[in-house]
């Protein structure tokens, strides 16, 4: 077990390293690059002043060894002149002589966003934080009913019951969120249209409407007003495909043959499900659910935008949108940590609910 | 919960005229027609009959378990006088398990992969019995003892993966047992079993049946199986029971022609190929939706009469015998007795010169000690070790032995499919050992062909039949013109014995023995001096089998081609084999001609495999030897002799021999040899396992 997290671990770690790479060399382009030396430097610059700019602010060295000291993997650069040091590692608060070598990612160093005039690290743990609670709602609303309804699907293949769960399970994921949502905020966070007027009329609601529209006030505090509409946009979405899967591996498991067996030992109809089906059937849509992870930070980008929630996703468009390279990179990087480390989950899970793997 | 109050003298299970069919969306098809049969208290009734006659849905339909599209159509099944059929779920799942169990073909896949061998078992008692979670579990380990298996602390708390095949199909049983049944329904269950393997559940199926008083409904396609297991038979024939009675007089004086032709069929120790040779039925088993009128059997009967056979439903018939019946009109005028008329007799072909030379060939495979969290240090499987004969042209050799025992391996090495180790291989003098078969000229690959042993598989699923065998003509430089080409292919066809309109058909309209005759022509295709057939039958009905092992053996007459054949079948192989190669964990323990390997001077494993074979014939007298144990995994083979840990001769041998060395190869007589460090006072003590008693 150790070796094996041993070698997944290093391949993750490679992995990380090459997709980092990658993302580093698309944000480096020279257009970005001059875009962003007009737009910190005067968007009235010369061509060969810009050129100069990007060599005084060490963007002239080759693409690798800047790769390098973004990592903290190289020494950051340095440079003189006028008599006056500056380098990647200097800063105001941080004069020439007591500025470390080493200034990078590796080292708690994510840069300074140029939208928010603040550090990277610090935009990014709030906007993560906020995120990570979007995303354990939604999970927590999602998984189960999405297990529920494939597992109540596929329990009887071609009866109404599967054929209906079906039906809904194609629709919810048929639907992108940015279409889902806003049916969603007219339906439910309108005062004047859908079904809020109705149930404020009867007096079942206090506000004007069931859901608010937007999530902004959920960064300070959560409440089942503000957050109910993002977490179902996102959670519809992501349900369905899960519940498809499970209904897959459910009648497909529900045909095996020890599930005969257990019948024609008298195991009731219930308990073939609970005790001999479930277990079986849930192996191949918890990967499934892990690596729907990633997925959902997709959804989460438009959400957030759509209900102008200012996590990962929203500070993701907002680094995109101004050219912000420090800021996108540190989403790249933390997108790919994210996507890698689930996957070691569903094997690491995989391995442990198939017996199979577990003990051989 | 008390069981069902019942007379013992009364039958357990009563089937009356019972009808079963399938509903699709084409059609309604018919797949049990008036079945009848009685199940009297410690009975096994045996269900014989080819794939597809509907032994497994009258099976099923005693379970009530026909799945969705399937249905009663008419009749009754009475168990313990209650009719089931007319019975409710809940009292259905009452008599699950506890009173009817049923145990089939696939031992791993009748086991839940993720639940504890013991938690399956004590599920049993748990649910009908109302036994608490303990004294489950101490029941599910004593009988996990009573199975036989060793070890049962550790077997309860095992994962059915991590036992061997044998090993599940006694852990079905085992939970078949758990509420001591009084009706126990196998369906085939040996049939994905080694033949020691078999041989071992089938003496346990019996003592337990026995100890018990279990009333059993045996099925199988294996007649010898049925012998030694049953007391009553039914012979099932594209769904209706055609004959019916006890197992020794349906052998000995059958009433009805097909269970006649089914034994001409097989091949009994009385048969050869030269002088008696196996009679195959003529034609095809008949779709459900394609019966003929009147007697189902009509088409394919020698005795059939136009007028009566035809005219109309066919009813069983009492023979007067012990509870004797039999579907057949003229069961009372056909004279049983009459010899078999007419056979063709054959000349024995001599052999030629030798065409096939192999020296200490050795394969070995090198693999990843692999699991997913395995550190993967590298394993070898010594699939084939020192392997040495010669085959000469016209000959028949056989390989035998278990799965596993690198029977296919050495068939790719030989083909090129993989290269030796180390060794040598001889074509006409020529070393073609090391060349694989992208390297080997055209005439050399022509001459080296294969039939495999899955039909199915084998052919293009979307090419004419026809079109395939041009294809292998083409590939070998056969012809000079497509014209030719094509006139070479309809020669093949008559060769193998298929009309010439089927090249135009795709593979999916033809039967498994009509897939296995194109194989063969494709494989004589370049006019094949060497033959490789892995197991070219054993996916077939017995019936076919008879008719594609005598087509070979005619193309062998006809061309002088050496014939490697590959086979578990030990009644098949002493048919048609002049010489026979025994192997076991990639060693060849014995080697000589037919004769010499089925009589005494045996190799130990000989003995025990020649014991293990079903024979279907009441006057064979079989010495009982049963293996112990499974066959040790290549990956893993114990030290010293491969067999010896589930030799019975082991102690005749001093200083524990057996434990620490390799046999050497011991030279008996002219061209037999066996690899055994047995004595040669011991080994000519030796008795025959099976004796055929005068009549
Ligand atoms: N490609 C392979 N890699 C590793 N082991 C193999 C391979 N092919 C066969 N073996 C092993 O070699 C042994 C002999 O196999 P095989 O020739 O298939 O025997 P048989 O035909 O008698 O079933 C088996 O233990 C099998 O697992
Ligand atoms: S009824 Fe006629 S065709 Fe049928 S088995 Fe008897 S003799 Fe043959
Ligand atoms: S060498 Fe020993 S163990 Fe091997 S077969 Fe002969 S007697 Fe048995
Ligand atoms: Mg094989």
């Amino acid at each position: 077990m150790a070796m094996f997290l041993i070698r997944r671990f290093g391949i993750m770690l490679l992995t990380a390293l090459c997709l980092t790479f990658i993302v580093f060399f698309l944000t480096n382009l020279t257009p970005n690059l001059e875009k962003l030396a007009r737009s910190e430097g005067s968007v009235r610059m010369s061509d060969a002043q810009v050129a100069s700019w990007l060599e005084n602010n060490g963007y002239a060295q080759p693409l690798i060894v800047r790769y390098g000291q973004w990592l903290g993997a190289m020494p950051g650069w340095t440079k003189e002149i006028d008599g006056e040091t500056t380098g990647r590692c200097i800063t105001a608060a941080m004069p020439a002589a007591d500025a470390p070598r080493f200034c990078g990612v590796l080292q708690g160093n994510w840069g300074q966003s140029t939208v928010f005039k603040r550090p990277v690290s610090e935009i990014l743990g709030r906007a993560l934080g906020a995120t990570g609670w979007l995303m354990l709602w939604v999970m927590i609303i999602m998984v189960p009913s999405a297990l529920t309804l494939g597992v109540l699907a596929g329990m009887r293949e071609g009866s109404r019951t599967d054929r209906v769960l079906s039906t809904v399970a194609i629709a919810t994921t048929a639907t992108p969120e940015y279409v889902s949502g806003v049916i969603l905020i007219v339906v439910l966070a309108s005062a004047t249209a859908g079904i809020s007027p109705i149930l404020a009329d009867w007096g079942w609601i206090e506000g004007r409407t069931l859901f608010q529209g937007t999530a902004t006030s959920a960064m300070d505090e959560i409440t089942f007003w503000n957050f109910g509409l993002p977490v179902i946009t996102v959670a519809l979405y992501g349900m369905g495909y899960i519940a498809r899967m499970t209904r897959a591996s459910m009648t497909e498991v529900m045909t095996a043959q020890y599930i005969r067996t257990a019948r024609l030992k008298g195991v009731s109809f219930r308990q073939v499900v609970i005790r001999h089906a479930l277990r079986n059937a849930l192996i191949a849509p918890f990967t499934v659910i892990m690596l729907q992870f990633p997925w959902l930070l997709n959804g989460v980008v438009i959400v957030e935008t759509l209900f102008n929630y200012k996590g990962f996703g929203w500070t993701l468009v907002q680094g995109a949108g101004n050219n912000d390279i420090e800021l996108l990179l540190s989403c790249s990087v933390v997108a790919v940590v994210v996507v890698l480390v689930t996957q070691l989950i569903s094997d690491i899970g995989y391995a442990f609910l198939n017996p199979r793997i577990r003990i051989s | 919960m008390s069981k069902t109050e019942w007379d013992p003298s009364q039958p357990i299970l009563e089937i009356t005229n019972l009808s079963i069919s399938f509903f699709t969306r084409l059609r309604e098809i018919p797949a049990v027609m008036d079945f009848s049969c009685t199940v009297m208290a410690g009975e096994a009734m045996g269900l014989v009959g080819e794939s597809g006659c509907g032994k497994s849905t009258v099976a099923l339909a005693v379970m009530r378990d026909l799945g969705k599209n399937g249905k009663i159509v008419a009749g009754t099944i009475k168990f313990k006088g209650r009719d089931l059929t007319t019975m409710g779920e809940e009292e259905l799942r009452q008599l699950r398990g506890s009173e009817i169990a049923m145990i089939y073909q696939e031992p791993m896949a009748s086991l839940n992969p993720a639940m504890t061998v013991g938690a399956q078992l004590a599920e049993v008692p748990m649910i009908h019995e109302g036994m608490s979670k303990t004294d489950a579990w101490a029941l599910a380990r004593q009988i996990v003892a009573d199975v036989r298996l060793p070890d049962p602390d550790r077997i309860v708390n095992a994962y059915p993966h991590q036992l061997s095949g044998g090993q599940q199909q006694r852990i079905v049983i085992a939970m078949a047992l758990m509420s001591k049944p009084a009706l126990l329904i196998l369906d085939e269950p040996t049939t994905a079993l080694d033949v020691t393997v078999e041989a071992g559940i089938v003496d346990l199926v019996k003592d337990l049946g026995k100890k018990y008083g279990t009333s059993m409904l045996f099925i199988s396609h294996n007649l010898g199986l049925v012998l030694d297991v049953c007391n009553r038979l039914c012979v099932m024939y594209s769904g209706e029971a055609v004959e019916t009675g006890n197992v020794a007089e349906v052998f000995d004086k059958m009433r009805h022609p097909y269970t006649q032709a089914l034994f001409r069929s097989i091949p009994l120790p009385t048969a050869d190929k030269n002088s008696r040779p196996l009679v195959a039925i003529p034609g095809n088993f008949p779709l459900p939706h394609e019966r003929p009128k009147g007697c189902n059997f009509g088409p394919r009967c020698d005795y059939f009469e136009a007028g009566r056979c035809d005219a109309g439903p066919v009813p069983m018939g009492d023979t007067g015998g012990d509870r004797h019946a039999s579907r057949c009109v003229k069961f009372a005028e056909i004279d049983w007795n009459a010899p078999l008329a007419a056979v063709k007799t054959t000349e024995r072909t001599p052999v030629g010169e030798v065409v096939l030379k192999m020296e200490d060939l050795r394969k070995y495979y090198e693999v990843s000690g692999g699991s997913l969290f395995g550190g993967g240090a590298q394993k070898v499987v010594k699939a084939n070790e020192t392997l040495s004969f010669e085959a000469r042209e016209g000959e028949t050799l056989a390989i035998v032995g278990e799965s596993g025992c690198g029977k296919s391996t050495f068939a790719k090495v030989l083909m090129g499919l993989e290269t030796a180790t180390s060794g040598k291989i001889f074509l006409y003098n020529q070393d073609i050992q090391d060349t694989p078969i992208e390297k080997r000229a055209v005439d050399t690959v022509s001459s080296v062909q294969m039939v495999f042993q899955n039909p199915f598989d084998t052919l293009n699923p979307s090419m004419t039949v026809g079109r395939q065998i041009i294809r292998a003509l083409e590939i070998f430089g056969e012809g000079n013109s497509d014209e030719e080409r094509r006139n070479r292919m309809l020669e093949l066809m008559d060769l193998v014995k298929l009309p010439r309109e089927f090249a135009d058909r795709m593979p999916r309209q033809l039967s498994g023995g009509q897939k296995q005759r194109v194989g063969i022509a494709r494989a004589f295709a370049g006019g094949a001096k060497i033959v490789v057939a892995d197991e070219p039958v054993s996916a077939l009905d017995v019936s076919v089998q008879a008719a594609v092992t005598d087509l070979l053996m005619e193309i062998q007459r006809k061309n002088r081609t050496t014939l490697l054949f590959i086979s578990h079948d030990l009644s098949i192989v002493r048919y048609l084999a002049d010489r026979v190669m025994v192997m076991y964990l990639g060693h060849v323990v014995e080697l000589g001609t037919t004769d010499q390997v089925f009589s005494p001077p045996y190799h130990p494993y000989t003995e025990a495999l020649l014991s293990a074979v079903p024979i279907a014939d009441t006057r064979v007298i079989k010495k009982r030897i049963v293996l112990e144990g499974d066959i040790p995994s290549a990956m893993n083979p114990p030290p010293g002799c491969p067999f010896q840990t589930r030799c019975r001769w082991k102690d005749q041998v001093p200083n524990g021999l057996c434990d620490r060395e390799v046999p050497p190869v011991k030279h008996l007589a002219t061209g037999h040899q066996i690899k055994c460090h047995l004595s040669d006072d011991i080994l000519t003590e030796m008795e025959p396992v099976i004796t055929i008693a005068a009549e």
